[in-house]
């Protein structure tokens, strides 16, 4: 600090060359500290995306340089009703599992709030699901809900309930069924640990002085701890929305997209059309399609999240 | 506004008991103020009275029933916490609304009711503020304001004042003790501030390691302590304690450490040479020529009055005069005990000996 600011008290400052200047001012001295998260952002994500949204303006295909077709891909997606279908499906998909995460996470991070035995053991098992790799638990459900050797089908006919086996991952409706359960299996501890992370911000006498003022428990839910909760809702389900949104290994992993195309997302179809069937800038013209809904969504985040009245500081407005 | 009986009340958590049996009554309209040093077991009782704590045995009544299995919403009482427990999202009007909202009671009748006790607490202008856009001194109103804001059987305070810096805990000392004036509402109030309950109180229980002490008016808690615990207890600065035997020769003396002789009025009956410990306030010393030889440590003269820490027969005493003696450190002056004032306690069990 103080070798920096001597040189800039004496006169002969301006004869410093430009060189000794941008060592010693102070802005660029900022600047140089920024550079490297810059850079990185510029590189990894900044250009990603830039380069997807270039392909997806030209033919490129994988080994052969394509050329500028304009808007060719998604006039070619407009038409095309697979696209449509993996739309809906993400929609679907997001939809349901980020409702039903929501509400067990609530519900499961007030339990865990809740004083009982093995307390720490518990808030630790809950976090089990987030710690297995994705593939590794996709590969537990593709076997889970396999059409020969699903332990479930297995249980269901030993208890006498089923005669045959329920082909869960060939049939639309139940491989639908099945990833959406496995992505809520998944993305569970997530909501929970952090919507407890929050219930635990509550000071208890807030709940004693609602008790006294003769609020019932739902009362106290609905008055006190979902109000406070919100800013932290807010963020946990856009992580969540977005996440789900962009899934990809879990499907890829359990289903492919299949069966007919029932659970593609988005993110596997653009794999499926970019990668597999080397398709580079119809793949890319679907991720880029996903970029609307994702920032509907934080949109939605950024106007739910901006800072309550009740939350700001000592101003009087 | 109820009478609030309190019967042979215990407290256990586990097997650990923190009330050993504690009997307090509470006449209607009486201000009356639980204190003792932390742990004694005061928040714990209040926290009964108002049903956040289960009672393990014992009964507590407000007005004429027994509450120990009542729910606390109906139990009819009000509580001010000590960190105010201000709902952060809700206005101060909500917040003082909050309960009447919770009793579906009307639009119209909440906002006459938050607005009278608004102008009770001079509150009227923050009405729509969030807590946090509100001073310590601003929070506690509101909190005190949502207690009114009920007109409940008894209003109970947690050591409200102890989150205020030191000016505004004696102006909201005054504030509240003025509120009880008005209001005349049933009060029980905790702190762990012997002076809050000497000004506040119409009546004050000592408490000590989960039993109490000594109850009483505040001046009678002053002039007259039960016992040891409670005299050093109330008064500020603490009462002086000299170990020593009860002389009775012809006149009764209190023969104090090395021998000094210190004045008494009468001696209990029979009780040459028993050992006690001799009690003093520092307000109860005078400068006189047949006073015990001190000489003088510490001289802290705060305007109004002047502290004086001394040593009298070896053992550190402070006394405090309103004139302006000229004492320096080392000065051997002669401190007089008024003897009409005195209190003499038994050494082994801390009781008053004394009348």
């Amino acid at each position: 600090m103080a070798d920096v600011a001597i040189p800039r008290a004496k006169p002969q400052m301006s004869e410093d060359s430009a060189w000794t200047q941008l060592k010693h001012n102070r802005n660029w001295l900022g600047f140089w500290f920024m550079v490297p998260a810059m850079a990185f952002l510029i590189f990894f994500l900044a250009y990603p995306l830039g380069l997807g949204i270039w392909l997806s303006f030209t033919d490129t295909r994988i080994g052969r340089v394509g050329h500028f077709v304009a808007t060719e891909n998604y006039e070619w997606l407009w038409d095309d009703s697979i696209f449509w279908l993996s739309v809906f499906n993400t929609l679907l998909y997001t939809f349901i599992a980020s409702a039903l995460k929501f509400a067990i996470g609530l519900y499961l991070a007030l339990l865990l709030n809740e004083n009982m035995p093995f307390k720490a053991m518990l808030r630790a098992m809950v976090l089990i699901p987030f710690i297995v790799p994705t593939v590794l638990s996709a590969l537990a459900f593709w076997w889970i809900f396999d059409s020969q050797f699903s332990i479930i089908s297995w249980s269901l006919r030993h208890l006498g309930l089923i005669d045959q086996n329920i082909n869960f991952l060939g049939d639309t409706t139940w491989a639908r069924i099945c990833v959406i359960f496995a992505n809520i299996w998944r993305g569970v501890p997530f909501v929970a640990i952090t919507l407890l992370a929050g219930l635990q911000t509550v000071s208890p006498s807030l709940y004693e002085a609602a008790t006294l003022d003769g609020a019932t428990r739902w009362q106290n839910f609905r008055f006190i701890t979902y109000p406070l909760l919100t800013p932290i809702i807010a963020v946990v389900m856009t992580f969540s929305v977005l996440f789900t949104f962009t899934d990809f290994q879990l499907i890829w992993a359990m289903t492919r997209g299949g069966p007919v195309n029932a659970t593609h997302l988005m993110a596997t179809l653009s794999y499926q059309r970019a990668i597999i069937a080397g398709q580079l800038g119809e793949g890319a013209a679907i991720s880029s399609a996903m970029i609307p809904f994702l920032l509907a969504a934080i949109m939605v985040s950024w106007f739910g999240l901006q800072r309550r009245k009740w939350q700001q500081g000592e101003n009087n407005d | 506004m109820s009478s609030v009986q309190i019967r042979d009340v215990r407290k256990s958590f586990g097997n650990f008991e923190v009330l050993h049996g504690v009997t307090v009554p509470i006449e209607d309209g009486q201000f009356v103020v639980l204190v003792g040093p932390s742990g004694c077991g005061k928040s714990t009782l209040l926290r009964m009275l108002a049903g956040l704590e289960n009672i393990t045995s014992g009964t507590i009544s407000i007005g004429d029933r027994v509450v120990n299995n009542v729910q606390p919403k109906e139990r009819d009482i009000a509580m001010v916490f000590q960190n105010y427990a201000l709902y952060p999202h809700m206005t101060v009007a909500d917040n003082m609304g909050f309960s009447l909202k919770l009793r579906n009671a009307g639009a119209d009748e909440i906002n006459k009711r938050v607005k009278r006790a608004a102008e009770i607490l001079a509150l009227s202008p923050l009405l729509d503020r969030y807590p946090r856009q509100l001073s310590g001194g601003q929070r506690q109103r509101v909190a005190m304001g949502r207690a009114i804001v009920r007109d409940p059987q008894v209003f109970l305070f947690d050591e409200p004042l102890s989150n205020l810096d030191a000016k505004l805990r004696v102006a909201m000392r005054t504030e509240i003790k003025e509120l009880h004036q008005r209001l005349k509402t049933t009060t029980v109030y905790v702190t762990h501030d012997q002076i809050e309950a000497m000004t506040m109180a119409d009546k004050i229980v000592v408490m000590h390691d989960g039993i109490v002490e000594q109850m009483g008016t505040p001046l009678e808690l002053y002039d007259k302590p039960d016992n040891q615990f409670v005299a050093g207890f109330i008064g500020s600065p603490a009462m002086n304690f000299l170990k020593g035997h009860v002389r009775v020769n012809g006149v009764a003396t209190f023969e104090g450490p090395n021998g000094v002789k210190l004045p008494l009025k009468t001696a209990p009956a029979a009780s040459d040479g028993r050992p006690a410990v001799y009690g003093v306030r520092p307000e109860h010393f005078t400068i006189a020529d047949d006073g015990a030889e001190a000489e003088i440590i510490v001289v802290e003269p705060t305007g109004s009055e002047t502290q004086v820490f001394a040593k009298i027969g070896g053992e550190q005493v402070v006394a405090v005069f309103r004139e302006r003696h000229q004492f320096n450190p080392g000065d051997k002056v002669r401190l007089k005990p008024d003897p009409s004032l005195v209190h003499l306690f038994d050494e082994a069990t801390g009781k008053r000996l004394n009348a």
